[in-house]
């Protein structure tokens, strides 16, 4: 329930960087007040500021940043208060979260270790007494089986446990405050619809306030009494969620607002031939075995799972991680040792090996989730871009290749005269296009898009959905696409498969897929991903 | 678009760009890079303009104190005169200074030979010395000779030669040795690490383990072995040095092989059907050269460390030829009646490291990822 004292109060808020290119401001004259027991989303782009707001009020900005103006926490302003007496107020009264739980615990402590220390630095209570303190909050974070994960380290727990622990952390001295920055985006999205019921019921048990910073406005319309829209470092809009929703006054909220992937992909002409077809797909690791190790132990990554994809259709292969959606594109594509049979255009591939697979290599291209990843960072556009023409067309001249590569990248519309900088140059959808244009150079028949929009903000996977159905529709590309983000998958494919654990509990049409689902486990992810709600 | 219009492309900024503009600013790196440079402009062209040859002997002037001032000096020039006279076996008149040039008089009880001036030649102090205004009866011979002025910056040592000299000649030795086996260390640890990681399997355990015996051997019994088989030469040096060093270099490199391996930009070029060469000459290698840049800074002082320890020991460059390390050697057992002979050169040798960690640090910050 919102409050009427501000606990934070942030006024004229400047935050620069001195970077190489001169000084960049990160925010921009930024007011904001946050009451207890309110929520605040603020919402924004990635590079739009959000972060760096709360990054600057916690003392955490990097080296060369500097922030000024005023962020009044109950009438002390934090900007002006040392490293030690801020040390005083945050992690005790404000507290934070982070997005990626796989960094933010210390992987050489217990989580009780983790837990505890902090309890005895603020509270100044014994070690058993905090002992104790860090049980209940591990049972108020709902982990299951508290004393036995007192003693467990970060690496066996799994991304959805970690952060709870990361909330147990923050909440374990009672803070007025909690500032949790993205804190589900890494997230699968039933493990994402947890935890912010999760932060929901801790935020009025405690009546803290809560500032939530997100790329997503799905979530702010499920937890935010108000939201801030923020925009190249400037806050265009403020107010209560629901006004935001119902009637956004600045372009630029509506713009967020209508960034859902829209459309539906028209379906492929009716007899189009196979080109690629896969039969009882087995891939299995095996564990241990060692000299001294525990038995060897077969883990079956993929069990089982045929498909077959015709010409001009896209396949959506949708399970949460570690499901083997991935797993099954690389066996399908022989980038991995697997069990069963792969067919291409009807050829038998399943017994060739690197070597014999490279001439083909050429038709069967792959986009990676990662933008950041996938491009080698000491290559220009244009060479990353050119690379497969230098493997397969090894005698085309360089400037050939360059105007190649320049038409490419027109394609997927970058301006070609950028092809000279590097990858640290561009944003993360522009990376993301030429990851596209890297693999549609070679005018290939089947393209793998292992969750190519699940990196970047909302406004610009709808770009690049759409590219990539234009894409798919000029060059007649059949497509497996392989996504948790189910609102990505309707937009993009003609058939979906549900995998979990290896498996694939069903598969269908699209529209029957999202209309009327079957399995328990489909009807799970539809409700976490579309409404934001857990069903048991 | 037009297709030439598109040609037309602008400049990128890479990384070596953004690391060369980091390094740049940052002042500790810089004053290390510039002294570093003149160090190697001074040993490669001091030699040559210096007055003294670094294996020159001036008998008269054995272990000199360092000093502005020319010798010989005034005291001297009576000593060396009458030490070339008594040589020559004659007697000394009187002799007077003229504008810089000598006049003296001998006599002896029997006629005095003309060829006597070389005696005086051969003193450090003079020089074309010639007879003028003999007697006529032979017995009184009037000399004049050139004083021969020379200065010792930083002294001569212990069989009187030019200690400046001679610590640039060392300097010579030790940067090149420096470089030279650090580059070898560098171009062999990276092709072995690379390849071994990027391989994997069986060969990185096999490639691994013959790195794991070389290091077990001990260096300096290695190195007593090559020099009692092979004799002292200073290839071998290169052998000893750069046979151990490029161990550590090959171990980095693969464990940033390794990790590169896993990069979704190498997988991605494995499925365009990049070949592995391919693959290890564009993605991998070109990755690693940060780190490797890196250590290879650090790596050149440690090198020069390991020439000039060699050499203390005496197995390293032989006389007249020196190094730092030998100069350091022969000054240490001087160190209570010239110690000059043990500063210079200890200066030179820790500045350049000095300016070399330092650099090595200043890389590490600039291409440090990270702070991007």
């Amino acid at each position: 329930m919102p409050g009427s004292s501000p606990i934070l109060q942030i006024r004229g808020l400047n935050v620069r960087f001195r970077t190489l290119d001169g000084a960049v401001e990160a925010v921009k004259d930024a007011s904001l007040e946050v009451s207890s027991g309110e929520t605040v989303a603020v919402v924004g782009e990635s590079g739009s500021g959000k972060s760096q707001m709360m990054m600057a009020i916690m003392g955490l900005l990097a080296r060369n940043g500097e922030a000024k103006g005023v962020a009044a926490y109950r009438g002390v302003d934090l900007l002006k208060l040392s490293a030690r007496q801020l040390n005083d107020i945050r992690g005790r009264k404000i507290t934070m979260i982070f997005q990626e739980p796989m960094t933010s615990l210390d992987p050489l402590y217990t989580i009780g270790d983790q837990l505890i220390e902090p309890i005895v630095r603020h509270q100044q209570v014994s070690a058993a007494t905090a002992g104790s303190r860090a049980l209940e909050l591990l049972d108020l974070v709902r982990i299951a089986d508290a004393k036995r994960r007192m003693r467990s380290y970060p690496y066996e727990l799994s991304g959805g446990q970690r952060q709870r622990v990361m909330i147990a952390m923050a909440i374990c001295n009672n803070p007025d405050l909690l500032i949790a920055d993205e804190p589900t985006t890494a997230l699968d999205v039933t493990i994402q619809a947890e935890i912010l019921a999760l932060l929901e019921d801790l935020q009025k048990r405690l009546g803290m306030g809560l500032v939530f910073i997100t790329h997503d406005l799905g979530i702010v319309r499920r937890i935010a009494d108000r939201v801030c829209v923020m925009q190249l470092g400037r806050i265009v809009e403020q107010g209560t969620a629901d006004r935001i929703f119902e009637a956004p006054g600045h372009p630029y909220t509506k713009a967020l607002l209508e960034a859902e992937p829209e459309g539906r992909k028209p379906p492929p002409p009716k007899g189009s031939p196979t080109v690629l077809e896969g039969r009882r797909i087995r891939v299995s690791f095996s564990i241990g075995g060692g000299l001294l190790a525990p038995p060897r132990v077969e883990l079956h990554a993929v069990n089982d799972v045929s498909l077959s994809l015709q010409r001009g259709q896209t396949i959506g292969i949708v399970g949460e991680s570690g499901s083997g959606k991935s797993t099954l594109a690389r066996a399908l594509l022989k980038l991995l040792p697997s069990e069963g049979i792969v067919r291409f255009t009807g050829r038998d591939v399943s017994r060739f090996d690197q070597k014999a697979m490279r001439p083909l290599r050429r038709e069967l291209q792959i986009v990676f989730q990662d933008p950041f990843g996938s491009l080698s960072p000491r290559l220009t556009a244009g060479q990353i871009v050119s690379e497969g023409l230098l493997v397969h067309e090894p005698s085309l001249s360089s400037t050939e290749r360059d105007r190649r590569a320049a038409r490419a990248l027109a394609e997927v519309q970058i301006d070609p005269a950028s092809r000279n900088r590097y990858p640290h140059e561009f944003s993360g959808g522009q990376r993301q296009r030429i990851a596209i244009a890297r693999a549609i150079i070679l005018k290939p028949k089947v393209v793998v898009l292992d969750e190519p929009t699940s990196a970047l903000d909302r406004q610009v996977q709808k770009q690049i959905v759409a590219l990539l159905r234009e894409l798919q529709e000029t060059h007649d590309l059949s497509y497996l696409f392989i996504s948790h983000d189910l609102k990505v998958v309707r937009a993009m494919a003609d058939h979906v498969m549900v995998m979990k654990d290896g498996k694939v509990v069903e598969e269908g049409a699209t529209e029957r897929i999202f209309e009327e689902p079957h399995h328990p486990y489909t009807r799970r992810l539809l409700a976490a991903a579309l409404t934001g709600e857990t069903v048991n | 678009m037009t297709e030439t219009a598109a040609l037309a492309a602008i400049k990128g900024r890479s990384l070596w760009g953004d690391a060369w503009a980091r390094l740049t600013g940052n002042r500790a790196a810089v004053v290390g890079a510039v002294y570093l440079l003149l160090m190697i402009v001074a040993c490669v062209v001091g030699p040559w303009l210096s007055p003294h040859g670094f294996s020159t002997i001036y008998r008269d002037y054995v272990r000199v104190p360092p000093s502005l001032e020319p010798y010989p000096r005034s005291g001297m020039i009576a000593q060396s005169l009458e030490a070339a006279a008594s040589r020559a076996r004659v007697e000394l008149g009187e002799w007077r200074l003229e504008d810089g040039r000598l006049i003296a008089h001998v006599r002896s009880s029997r006629p005095i030979d003309e060829r006597i001036t070389r005696y005086f030649d051969r003193t450090s102090a003079f020089e074309n010395a010639a007879a003028e205004g003999k007697s006529p009866d032979g017995t009184e011979l009037t000399i004049r000779a050139d004083i021969e002025r020379h200065r010792f910056l930083f002294g001569t040592d212990n069989v009187g030669r030019d200690l400046f000299t001679r610590t640039l000649i060392a300097g010579r030795v030790s940067l090149s040795i420096g470089l030279l086996a650090g580059f070898v260390a560098v171009v062999i640890g990276v092709l072995y690490g690379a390849t071994s990681g990027f391989l994997g399997g069986r060969i990185d355990e096999i490639m691994m383990r013959i790195v794991d015996i070389l290091y077990s051997l001990p260096f300096i019994f290695f190195v007593i072995m090559l020099v009692v088989f092979f004799g002292r030469n200073f290839v071998l040096m290169f052998l000893a040095v750069g046979a151990v060093l490029w161990l550590d270099m090959a171990r980095i490199v693969r464990g940033q092989t390794l990790s590169l391996k896993r990069q979704e930009f190498v997988q991605a070029a494995d499925a365009l059907g990049v070949n592995q060469a391919g693959i290890l000459r564009r993605h991998i290698i070109p990755n690693t050269l940060g780190p490797v840049v890196v250590y290879m800074t650090l790596l050149v002082p440690q090198v020069i460390i390991l020439e000039s320890f060699l050499s203390f020991l005496g197995l390293g460059v032989q006389e007249p030829m020196s190094s730092w390390g030998v100069l350091i050697s022969q000054g240490a057992k001087n160190i209570g009646t010239a110690n000059w002979l043990l500063i210079f050169p200890s200066f030179f040798l820790t500045t350049t490291l000095f300016a070399l960690n330092f650099i090595g640090d200043g890389l590490r910050d600039a291409l440090d990822p990270k702070d991007r």
